[in-house]
């Protein structure tokens, strides 16, 4: 898993959203297995790179008509394994997506994401508006998915999470990666951007 | 039989204005003057269309000027749609596109079918009550869409983000902005002849017409106002969701109105 750190509005959402085509690159090129993102079929491309984003966005209707939108096929067995797996369960079923609190509404749009069986799941700051059981589970399952081949890239910008969740780091600082390597080596960094971020991180919020 | 009511009634007809203007003065509403200016306005622009409605129909019998004059009704629609909704991008070609399609299909029927004779006379009007009553539902429904999809961005974004066409992110909102536009154009429709008589149908009568006929021509003329309501407002909702989206399906950026 990478987790991609740093301040806000240093580009990590901008380099998400990038990375599934919701934004275009002013400049330079993107890739995604050897092929070039311009070249793909931007809605395929979006299926196979699936987003959660930083505010929960459940849409109107039920549960599974939330999941409906990711996959029309899916029936009511497999509806409840996929919200078993974010720690809900089948009786969220008939259950109307905007009367669910924050962190389950989240889940369900992890849910929800996980629906078109992505390869690479960017997650934009999924939980910093979420209670630490949802947090929990987003993490968890993250890191399951991770280790089962699913490319994740995670933003925050809390380290604590950071040594929780990565294989590997990209730390950006005003538009640009101020630093790329396992967890331990950013504290390591020496530079002053990298620096500072770590402190504002360390001594911040959770 | 035929109503007259020739420059002397016109003129006493105005005493119900200087009744209200009394009505405003009395109750200190301060509408004088608006009320002043409305009523002259009317009459004037009245005049003018009546002399020109009078050039059109008596030219030789020939059509083109009245086609010349729906043309130029559609366009000035359009250019006052544009102004009431300016915020939305691009709004003028597509608001001459929906009153278009609306004139198109909803004249076409009633022409084509020969539910009315084809005419001057016949023409100008229909297309009048089509362009009309379109304008206001058209103003509603670009507006709506419009911020649906400004407010709603964080959805619609997500719905892409799934695999979603443009076409299919927008469709609850668009969807959501019609329902707006067109529910009180079938609620009054419903009410029609309970609440209030119809303006053709009370001009008709007025004019000395035999009622059922006058109502054959109203239930006609209010399917014409339904079929065209419904036309331009799902040109304009198509066509400024549309605007809001890239070819490689991204929904632009929307700039919220300075505060």
């Amino acid at each position: 898993m990478t987790v991609v750190a740093g301040p806000s509005g240093s580009g990590k959402s901008t380099l998400l959203r990038l990375c599934n085509r919701l934004e275009r690159p002013s400049s330079g090129r993107i890739w995604f297995r050897g092929v070039e993102i311009d070249e793909l079929d931007p809605m395929a491309l979006r299926r196979r790179v699936g987003m959660v984003f930083q505010r929960p966005t459940p849409f109107g209707g039920t549960v599974i008509e939330n999941l409906r939108v990711a996959d029309p096929e899916i029936d009511e067995p497999a509806a409840g394994a996929l919200l078993t797996r974010v720690g809900l369960d089948a009786t969220f079923i008939g259950r109307a997506a905007h009367e669910l609190s924050g962190g389950e509404a989240q889940r369900l749009c992890l849910a929800r994401t996980l629906a078109t069986d992505p390869e690479v799941l960017l997650m934009d700051e999924p939980t910093s508006s979420v209670d630490s059981r949802s947090r929990a589970v987003l993490e968890d399952l993250a890191r399951e998915l991770a280790v089962g081949g699913v490319a994740v890239v995670w933003v925050t910008h809390d380290m604590r999470q950071l040594r929780r969740l990565a294989d590997n780091v990209v730390v950006m600082v005003g538009g640009r990666i101020a630093h790329t390597g396992p967890p331990e080596s950013v504290e390591r960094d020496a530079s002053a951007a990298v620096r500072a971020f770590v402190a504002e991180s360390e001594g911040g919020d959770e | 039989m035929t109503v007259d009511i020739g420059w002397t009634g016109l003129v006493l007809a105005f005493v119900l204005v200087a009744v209200a203007i009394a009505l405003s003065w009395w109750q200190r509403l301060a509408l004088e003057r608006s009320l002043v200016w409305a009523s002259v306005r009317a009459l004037v622009q009245l005049l003018l269309v009546g002399v020109a409605l009078r050039f059109v129909l008596d030219a030789d019998g020939s059509i083109a000027w009245a086609w010349v004059w729906v043309l130029l009704m559609i366009v000035f629609a359009s250019f006052t749609v544009r102004v009431r909704a300016r915020e939305v991008p691009g709004l003028w070609p597509l608001a001459i596109a929906s009153f278009g399609a609306a004139a198109v299909v909803s004249l076409g029927v009633l022409f084509g079918l020969g539910v009315f004779a084809l005419e001057a006379r016949t023409l100008i009007p229909m297309a009048g009550l089509v362009v009309g009553n379109s304008m206001a539902a058209t103003v509603l429904v670009s507006r709506r869409v419009f911020e649906e999809l400004r407010d709603k961005r964080d959805e619609v974004e997500a719905r892409l983000a799934l695999g979603a066409s443009s076409a299919d992110a927008a469709r609850p909102y668009v969807r959501a902005a019609l329902r707006t536009a067109l529910i009180p154009q079938i609620e009054a429709t419903k009410a029609v002849g309970l609440v209030f008589l119809p303006g053709a149908m009370t001009g008709l009568i007025l004019a000395g017409v035999d009622p059922l006929d006058a109502v054959q021509v109203q239930v006609a003329v209010m399917y014409l106002i339904l079929g065209s309501v419904a036309t331009t407002t799902v040109v304009i909702a198509l066509g400024v969701s549309r605007r809001l989206f890239t070819t490689d399906h991204r929904l632009v950026r929307i700039d919220r109105p300075a505060a």
